[in-house]
């Protein structure tokens, strides 16, 4: 089975091929220009280096959230209009279980996504297995209230992503030594994890309806908040 | 023989149509957002990309379906490019892109102000350039000389306000729903256009260029004014008045720029087109001079895939293929 993954939840464009166990090759790119620009390219250049044709893939698997609305929009409309075309099965995964699973191994994990005025896209994780369960989350959660519930429910865990880079220091005061932070070169995701992951599903049965898909941002509009404060 | 699939998403409409030989159209679903935004009183961009993502490819495969043919019929795909809303826009445009590459067809990206114009080839299957065109809309005011399909001459544009804009924004003063240019239009038919005697700004001499900004201010005021004497506006008469207008400067200039460049048709284009104070008062004055009018069908003044189709192959056929790492370009302008 020939998965093709893409994730534009953060900073990096990434797109990868993965056949059954094997990954086949990953691309990725962290730049200032839109994921737009990048991805189809991007994806052309992957297909080409491995002579292989949107046709060929049994399915696609895309990140569906949380993260950037936009980014997540991109990636959503790309890969479901490759499901369309194809007529084959589209799998959504969560962008923080992508993220964890650049620290598979570890017992808790604590993925975070930057969601502006001192929140974070967030979950704890746990493995069981080769898969992820969440002991809390997904959720945007304030960081002070984060690093409460991580004091009061663990001794060791891991932080990963790009809220841990931009938070660093209010965690480091508010849990010193009981925190690992991933090191720079894991901490954005990785299209490889998105074909793992989605696999995983597929082979469950557990695809999603290319019509109806829509990505899991975790946060209304600023303009629906603003709109039940009202109420 | 050419089969394009449009897409458009540059505002509120999730629209996506098949169009054959940039005139016939198979096919041109439109899904509305309108009552959605309707409740924040005008288009909240992050909910509009929502929505797009949530309908994009139920609408795709409405037009197909509706218009009996498969992906594999098609011969490229046709995407609004800007201007427009920039999440909104990229929904649409990464949908197209993927549909381009897996199905290795090309890919054109449009304008969608040029979009307005080709509606009027869907319309009037025998209206061929050369012709003078007044595009106008909630965010766009041109007055252009068509040279030919693909082919244009710019003329005169706004300085402020759209033409669409400011019938918004008027509304909103008179406490009409979003959004207000249907409902001016309408009250106008009710009111009395030289009760009030709102200023026409026609700017130099020889200028083709327009300002409603000025305008939109005076009406404003009067509002402003009756309030503080505490009368009651007769709000049919403000709506006519305000309409008047701007319609005797926009139909003043489309005529003159017709004379100067010695066309014989006006083409009325954009959501503005719908305006029937607009359509009746162009007729009018072609009657007498000999000028025929030409505008869209009501559906097809509003955003709309088919427009984009049409654009599309005309561009195709001039070569205009644009690669698949084209960007969404919200600022777009016309001819500038």
């Amino acid at each position: 089975m020939k998965i093709l993954g893409l994730d534009t939840s953060t900073m990096m464009t990434t797109c990868a091929v993965m056949e059954d166990e094997s990954l086949l090759g990953e691309f990725s790119l962290s730049l200032d220009m839109s994921h737009s620009e990048a991805l189809v390219p991007m994806i052309g250049e992957l297909m080409d280096n491995l002579e292989m044709r949107i046709s060929d893939m049994d399915g696609f698997a895309v990140s569906k959230g949380p993260g950037s609305f936009t980014g997540l929009r991109i990636g959503l409309a790309t890969a479901k209009g490759f499901a369309h075309v194809t007529g084959k099965p589209i799998v959504g995964v969560s962008s923080l279980e992508v993220l964890a699973d650049n620290m598979y191994g570890h017992e808790i994990v604590v993925p975070m996504m930057d969601a502006r005025r001192d929140r974070v896209f967030t979950a704890i994780y746990t493995m069981e297995g080769d898969r992820w369960i969440p002991l809390l989350g997904p959720d945007a959660l304030p960081v002070e209230e984060l690093i409460k519930i991580i004091k009061r429910d663990h001794e060791r865990i891991v932080l990963v992503g790009d809220g841990a880079v931009r938070y660093r220091n209010e965690f480091v005061e508010g849990l010193g030594n009981r925190i690992l932070f991933a090191p720079g070169s894991l901490n954005l995701s990785r299209a490889a994890s998105v074909c793992r992951l989605g696999m995983a599903k597929l082979a469950e049965g557990r695809s999603d309806d290319m019509f109806t898909m829509a990505p899991e941002y975790l946060r209304d509009s600023q303009a629906q908040r603003m709109q039940k404060k009202k109420r | 023989m050419m089969l394009t699939l449009a897409i458009e998403t540059s505002c509120d409409e999730t629209s996506c149509g098949v169009v054959r030989d940039g005139r016939e159209v198979l096919s041109n679903i439109i899904s509305s957002q309108i009552e959605i935004h309707r409740e924040y009183g005008g288009v909240v961009p992050e909910i509009a990309s929502r929505k797009h993502i949530e309908g994009i490819d139920v609408i795709v495969q409405e037009a197909l379906d509706k218009a009996q043919v498969n992906f594999k019929d098609l011969d490229f795909i046709s995407v609004t490019q800007g201007p427009g809303l920039v999440g909104a826009l990229l929904v649409g445009l990464s949908t197209a892109k993927a549909m381009a590459y897996g199905l290795d067809i090309p890919i054109v990206g449009v304008n969608h102000i040029e979009g307005h114009i080709c509606a009027n080839y869907i319309e009037h299957k025998d209206l061929e350039p050369p012709f003078t065109c007044l595009i106008v809309s909630g965010g766009h005011s041109y007055l252009i000389d068509v040279l030919g399909y693909s082919s244009y001459r710019l003329y005169g544009r706004t300085r402020d306000d759209a033409a669409g804009e400011a019938f918004d924004k008027v509304a909103r003063a008179l406490g009409l729903p979003y959004p207000g240019g249907p409902f001016i239009d309408s009250l106008a038919l009710e009111g009395d256009g030289s009760a009030i005697d709102f200023p026409r700004v026609f700017l130099e001499d020889d200028s083709y260029d327009f300002s409603f900004s000025g305008l939109k201010t005076a009406v404003l005021n009067y509002l402003n004014q009756m309030k503080q004497r505490d009368e009651e506006p007769v709000i049919a008469d403000v709506a006519a008045s305000f309409q008047q207008s701007v319609l005797e400067v926009m139909v003043e200039k489309s005529f003159r720029l017709a004379k100067e460049t010695g066309r014989d048709k006006i083409v009325i284009a954009g959501g503005v087109a719908a305006n029937k104070g607009l359509r009746d008062m162009m007729e009018n004055r072609g009657k007498k001079e000999n000028v025929d009018i030409f505008y869209p069908s009501v559906q097809l003044c509003t955003d709309n895939a088919a427009m984009i189709g049409s654009a599309g192959y005309y561009n195709f056929i001039n070569g205009k293929v644009s690669d698949l790492a084209m960007k969404v370009m919200p600022n777009l302008g016309f001819l500038d």
